[in-house]
C-alpha cells in the first residue's frame, strides 16, 4: 500500500477519480451539518443561541490536532522510508492545520465574550491552542526557509517530530498552571454529557470538517505535484536548448 | 571519554577567546530585566509580583540570542563535517557541545540572577528558589536550543527562525520556573515545580541530542 501510492503518477490518476465525488460529499454534509446546527438543533438552557458557535469551534479544534498528527505522521514516514509523497502531504497539511486551528481561536474568542465577558482569557486550553498555533507557524516559516527545498522537507519532518513528543507536555504544563475551560464532554469515562439533539449535529460537523480537510489536502498536494514538475521542465528547457544547438551552428569537424 | 572532554575544552575555549561573547548575552540579561522597572514603574510590590516571571523571560531570551554560537562557526568552516566523519557519535557530540554552551550561558546567568533578585526586590528565600530553578532548566533551554539551532543551519535568517521555533518548546521551563517562585512566595509548595523543572532537564538530556544530530546529519548532506 505504502509503495503503491508512492508513485506520484499514480497518485494523481487516483487522486484526480476521488477528489470531485469528495468534494461534492463535503459540500453536502457541510450544508446538511450546518442546517442541523443552526435551524433544528435546540438553543442551550444556559447558553441560549450562542451555543450555535460550538458546532463550529469544536470540530475545528479537533482538526487542528488531527492535522498535527497528519504533519507528524507523514514526517515521520518521510525520515524513514523516504516516501516521495510523505513531504508534499505533510507541508500540505500545515497550513491546513494552521487555519482550522486559526478558526478555533477566532471563534472561541467571539463566544467568550458575551459568555465569559472577555475576549481572551490566559486559560489553559486556549493557551495551549495558541501554542499550537506558533507550532504550525514555526514549521511553515521552516520549511520555506532554505533555497534547497528538499532541505527545508527534511528540517521540517525534524521539526514535526520534535514538535509532536513536545505537544503533550507543553499541554500538561499549561493545564497545571491555569485552567479556567470547560472539561472535555464528548470524550469522557461513562459516556458523553452532551444531550443526543446537540451530539448529532455536532458528529456531522466534525465529518464535515474531516471531509474538507481531505479534499483540501488532496487539492493541495496535486498543487505541489503539479507545482513540482513545472518547475523541473522550466529548469530543463534551457538545458535542453543548450544540448540540441540550431543546426547552422553545428561546429565543422575536418 | 576523553574525546567528548577535549570538545568541551575546545568549546570552552573557543568561547573565552572571542571575548565579549559570553558577557554578551550577560549584559543583554541584565538590560532586558533593567528594562521592566523603567516599563511598568519602580514600585516594589509590583516588581516582588513579576520579578521571577521577568527574570525568567529574559532568562529565555538571552538563551535563543546565544543559539547561534552552538552550530553556526563550525557549519561555516567545515569542523561539523569532521566532527560528524569523526569516531565519536554526533549525538555524544551535540551532548558536549550544549554541555559547553551552558557552562557559558546558562551557568552565568545562574551565577547573576541572585543580584538581579535583589533589583526586583524578592526575599532571600525567593531568590534561592530563583537561582535554584535556573540551575535546574537552563540545561533544557541549551539542550532543545540544540535542536533549533541544527536546524537552522543554512537558512535564511536563522536568528529569527530559530526563536520562532524554539520559544513555544521553552513554554513549560518557563512555566515552572516562574512558578516555583511564585508558590514559595504564595506558599505552597515550590518542590513539585523544581522536581519537573529537573525533569525537563533530564528528559531533554538523552532526546534533545538525537532530534539535534538527525537535524545536523541532513544539514550536512
Amino acid at each position: 500500500m505504502l509503495t503503491y501510492l508512492a508513485n506520484p503518477a499514480r497518485f494523481m490518476r487516483i487522486s484526480g477519480v476521488m477528489l470531485p465525488p469528495l468534494g461534492l460529499a463535503t459540500v453536502a454534509v457541510l450544508a446538511l451539518g450546518l442546517y442541523l446546527a443552526l435551524f433544528v438543533a435546540p438553543p442551550d438552557y444556559q447558553q441560549g443561541e450562542s451555543v450555535r458557535i460550538m458546532f463550529v469551534h469544536v470540530p475545528a479544534a479537533w482538526m487542528g490536532l488531527f492535522a498535527y498528527l497528519v504533519v507528524a505522521v507523514a514526517s515521520g514516514v518521510a525520515l524513514v522510508w523516504r516516501h516521495p509523497l510523505a513531504e508534499i502531504a505533510a507541508q500540505a497539511a500545515a497550513p491546513l492545520g494552521a487555519a482550522f486551528t486559526l478558526v478555533c481561536l477566532v471563534t472561541g474568542s467571539l463566544w467568550g465574550r458575551p459568555m465569559w465577558g472577555t475576549w481572551w482569557a490566559w486559560d489553559a486550553r486556549m493557551t495551549s491552542v495558541l501554542v499550537l498555533f506558533f507550532l504550525y507557524l514555526g514549521y511553515i516559516a521552516l520549511v520555506n526557509a532554505f533555497d534547497d527545498m528538499g532541505r527545508g522537507a527534511r528540517a521540517g519532518s525534524v521539526l514535526a517530530l520534535v514538535g509532536v513528543v513536545n505537544l503533550p507536555i507543553i499541554k500538561f504544563s499549561v493545564d497545571w498552571w491555569n485552567t479556567l475551560h470547560q472539561a472535555d464532554s464528548v470524550f469522557r469515562m461513562g459516556g458523553p454529557t452532551i444531550d443526543p439533539s446537540m451530539l448529532w449535529p455536532l458528529m456531522i460537523m466534525v465529518l464535515g470538517y474531516l471531509l474538507l480537510f481531505k479534499t483540501l489536502l488532496l487539492v493541495r498536494m496535486r498543487t505541489a505535484l503539479n507545482e513540482a514538475k513545472a518547475r523541473a521542465l522550466r529548469l530543463a528547457a534551457p538545458a535542453r536548448a543548450a544540448e540540441a544547438p540550431p543546426p547552422d551552428a553545428t561546429p565543422v569537424l575536418r | 571519554m576523553t574525546r567528548y572532554l577535549h570538545l568541551f575544552r575546545r568549546e570552552l575555549q573557543l568561547a573565552f577567546r572571542q571575548g565579549g561573547e559570553i558577557g554578551l548575552a550577560l549584559g543583554f540579561f541584565v538590560l532586558a530585566v533593567v528594562l521592566f522597572p523603567l516599563g511598568v514603574g519602580p514600585e516594589a510590590e509590583i516588581l516582588r509580583r513579576i520579578g521571577a516571571g521577568i527574570i525568567w523571560v529574559a532568562a529565555l531570551l538571552s538563551a535563543v540570542l546565544s543559539l547561534d554560537r552552538l552550530f553556526a562557526a563550525d557549519y561555516a568552516d567545515g569542523g561539523l563535517d569532521l566532527l560528524a566523519l569523526s569516531a565519536m557519535p554526533l549525538e555524544g557530540a551535540v551532548i558536549a557541545k550544549c554541555a559547553a554552551h551552558w557552562a557559558t550561558t546558562g551557568l552565568p546567568l545562574v551565577l547573576m540572577s541572585p543580584f538581579l533578585g535583589l533589583l526586583v526586590d524578592l526575599d532571600g528565600a525567593s531568590i534561592a528558589l530563583l537561582a535554584l530553578g535556573l540551575l535546574l532548566g537552563t540545561p533544557a533551554l541549551s539542550l532543545l536550543g540544540a535542536i533549533a539551532a541544527a536546524l537552522t543551519l543554512g537558512a535564511r535568517r536563522p536568528g529569527v527562525l530559530s526563536s520562532l521555533i524554539v520559544l513555544p518548546l521553552y513554554l513549560p521551563v518557563l512555566i515552572f520556573g516562574a512558578g516555583a517562585v511564585e508558590a514559595g512566595i504564595v506558599g505552597g509548595g515550590a518542590r513539585p515545580h523544581l522536581l519537573l523543572l529537573a525533569a525537563l532537564s533530564l528528559g531533554a538530556l538523552p532526546l534533545a541530542p538525537i532530534a539535534a544530530a538527525a537535524a545536523l546529519r541532513q544539514a550536512l548532506d
